[in-house]
């Protein structure tokens, strides 16, 4: 099978004055169609440079990264924006909707951009599907600011997804977030993979980490272990889990 | 990105700032309309002197005694009495394409009949007068070229003046005393509205400009002689003839001043529009300050909202907005901020125009195009103004606006 994702050899060099900083040395990885995989490390890593180059929203100085099958290291700034937009989903810490916009406007906003042109009627539709997704459908017209945290990063989920593309990509998803309203985002990611969807998590908390199929940790630059997580946790039984402790510790009160 | 959407996003962009979206279409605001209000009054001016100008008559040429520059002293004209009789008879002899001439006396008038008086101005004039100035009468007819000789103490009635001696009653074959002169009335003249001075052109009694001179006032020259041209084209040559001719009469040598004025229908016209003239180069001067500086203020107001907005544009160049998409939408949005400015600006101008013909007593008129030229400028001054904004926020790098706090 074509892998989704497929470095080789990527160098990424930045120039500050008269230092270069190697923040990416000769990196080379390959993701399959439904993996879900978590990069970690330190801050100073790489990892977000990682996630950048993974995300066409940077170029790699050297090496080659095919991205479902797409050639991305050598294209253009408009070319990069409709890779964007037809093949990754994007997820930030910060969520990053648009204030003062509905969720279903949110979620919409892929579809605007790129080269198809889909009708008004149809791009409501898709939307509110992703939205059905996520379990969000009844607060389309909610604006980003009468949605709790959870809620909000889940529009950014199914705006994610709405353009149906070939790898989610999601930087520390959980950041923002409390330990509860985590495992329902991660309990979210575990049932898209499991529909199939590609997911890559930059994280720097291990315990997030754990709901992935595959842990990548960096330091300095390169990719120091590359292993298939063991014991994985369940969102489902943690969060019941979650549920028992929080009702035992009503009990000793 | 689809032109409407990006249309919605602009105009929600402004409904969410509103004061400050007011404040920066201000500037725009106040220079259409300036625009708009100096283009209606002026245009109401014009066509209101026109109109004064068109009951002159048709290509009359207006001769006064006396110049109007000379010396330091100016008597006004008609003050010199450098005009005879003789002369006009000699213009509508010597200079050709001249149809009709007319001396003038003028001369003002206590006149009163039965128990009834009034002040009005005494015009002595030819018999040919009342065609020149396509004058009509509304009873009655014009004294005769027979009275003009014998100086017979006939007299046309102008309407204000026959409806303060006469009342309702028909004043034609009345008596009425000028100075205890007893005339007897021919003819009353329709009326014919207000002066370009401003003065009452029917408050009038009109008498032949022999029997003004000999029975009225004793004077030996005339005020002034209107000349009638056969027909528009030939004013020039027939203003310059007369002219020359008079100057001969006259014993003007080269380099002296003429001791007369002549001036074409033409002129009066120029002369009366220079002050409107004069206002609409301010307002319009005002307008375009004001436009630039409008112009300015929403070129200061689009790089403020790129900065603020860093982030929402690296979240839609995230999902796949090109630089042309972002460019498109700030600059849209500066063009929507300066064409809804102009659009307030042309209602308060016609507002304005409204207000001012109110007082000054003439209709405004606005024509189309100055509507649509407006319009279409202010919205080009969002182009111009908008496009340095919304380049800086294409430009942007999509990582450094995400990161953006």
């Amino acid at each position: 099978m074509q892998p989704v994702i497929s470095l080789e050899n990527i160098w990424k060099i930045y120039q500050t004055g008269d230092v270069e900083v190697t923040a990416v040395r000769d990196v080379s990885l390959s993701v399959q169609p439904g993996e879900f995989i978590a990069i970690m490390g330190a801050s100073g890593s790489g990892k977000s440079t990682m996630m950048n180059t993974l995300g066409c929203l940077d170029r790699p100085t050297r090496g080659r990264y095919l991205l479902d099958g797409v050639d991305a290291s050598a294209l253009g700034r408009d070319e990069l924006a409709d890779i964007r937009n037809q093949k990754i989903g994007f997820i930030f810490q910060g969520f990053n909707l648009l204030s003062r916009t509905s969720a279903l406007e949110n979620v919409e906003l892929p579809m605007m951009y790129g080269g198809h042109r889909l009708p008004a009627k149809e791009m409501r539709e898709r939307a509110m599907r992703a939205l059905e997704l996520v379990g969000l459908a009844k607060r389309f017209d909610h604006t980003p600011n009468r949605l709790s945290g959870g809620q909000q990063q889940r529009v950014a989920i199914a705006r994610a997804l709405v353009n149906q593309p070939a790898l989610l990509l999601a930087d520390e998803p959980t950041g923002n977030l409390d330990s509860r309203t985590s495992i329902e985002i991660m309990d979210a990611f575990q049932s898209l993979n499991e529909k199939g969807i590609t997911i890559a998590m930059v994280t720097h908390e291990p315990d997030i980490a754990r709901y992935t199929k595959r842990n990548i940790v960096m330091r300095d630059g390169v990719i120091v272990s590359d292993i298939i997580v063991p014991d994985r946790f369940n969102a489902k039984e943690e969060m019941r889990k979650l549920d028992e402790e929080h009702q035992a510790a009503k009990l000793v009160k | 990105m689809k032109l409407t959407a990006t249309f919605r996003i602009a105009l929600r962009a402004l409904k969410r700032n509103k004061m400050r979206s007011i404040l920066t279409m201000l500037g725009i605001i106040i220079g259409v309309a300036a625009v708009i209000a100096m283009v209606g009054v002026g245009n109401g001016a014009k066509s209101q002197v026109e109109a004064q100008i068109a009951t002159l008559g048709k290509n009359m040429i207006l001769i006064f005694s006396g110049s109007m520059t000379s010396g330091g002293a100016k008597g006004g004209w008609g003050a010199a009495g450098t005009m005879k009789v003789e002369d006009a008879v000699s213009i509508v002899r010597e200079v050709p394409g001249v149809t009709m001439v007319s001396p003038e006396i003028r001369s003002g008038a206590q006149v009163a009949a039965g128990n009834q008086n009034w002040f009005t101005s005494i015009l002595g004039e030819g018999p040919d007068y009342f065609d020149m100035r396509q004058w009509e009468f509304s009873s009655g007819s014009s004294f005769t070229e027979q009275d003009t000789r014998s100086a017979n103490k006939v007299a046309v009635i102008g309407k204000t003046t026959a409806t303060q001696i006469f009342g309702e009653e028909d004043p034609v074959g009345q008596i009425i005393r000028v100075r205890n002169v007893p005339f007897k009335i021919t003819g009353v003249l329709k009326s014919k509205g207000l002066s370009l001075m401003g003065s009452d052109q029917d408050d009038v009694l009109v008498v032949p400009y022999t029997t003004a001179m000999k029975r009225l006032t004793g004077a030996t020259s005339l005020r002034g002689i209107n000349v009638q041209a056969a027909s528009d084209d030939i004013m020039n040559r027939v203003q310059d003839q007369i002219g020359a001719l008079l100057r001969q009469r006259h014993n003007i040598r080269p380099g002296h001043d003429d001791d007369f004025t002549v001036r074409g229908q033409q002129d009066i016209a120029e002369m009366a529009t220079a002050q409107s003239k004069t206002m609409t180069i301010l307002l319009g001067a005002i307008a375009s300050v004001s436009l630039i500086v409008g112009g300015i203020g929403i070129m200061n107001i689009m790089l403020v909202s790129v900065t603020e907005r860093t982030r929402e544009i690296g979240i839609r160049m995230a999902v796949g907005a090109h630089g042309w998409d972002i460019l498109l939408q700030f600059l849209i949005e500066a063009v929507t901020l300066s064409s809804l400015g102009g659009l307030i600006g042309i209602a308060i101008g016609f507002g304005t125009a409204q207000s001012i013909s109110h007082f000054v007593g003439w209709p405004i008129m606005v024509p189309p195009m100055y509507v649509i030229g407006s319009f279409f400028f202010s919205a080009a001054v969002g182009v111009f103004f908008g496009l340095y904004p919304a380049k800086k926020a294409a430009a942007l790098d999509p990582i450094d606006a995400l990161r953006y706090e």
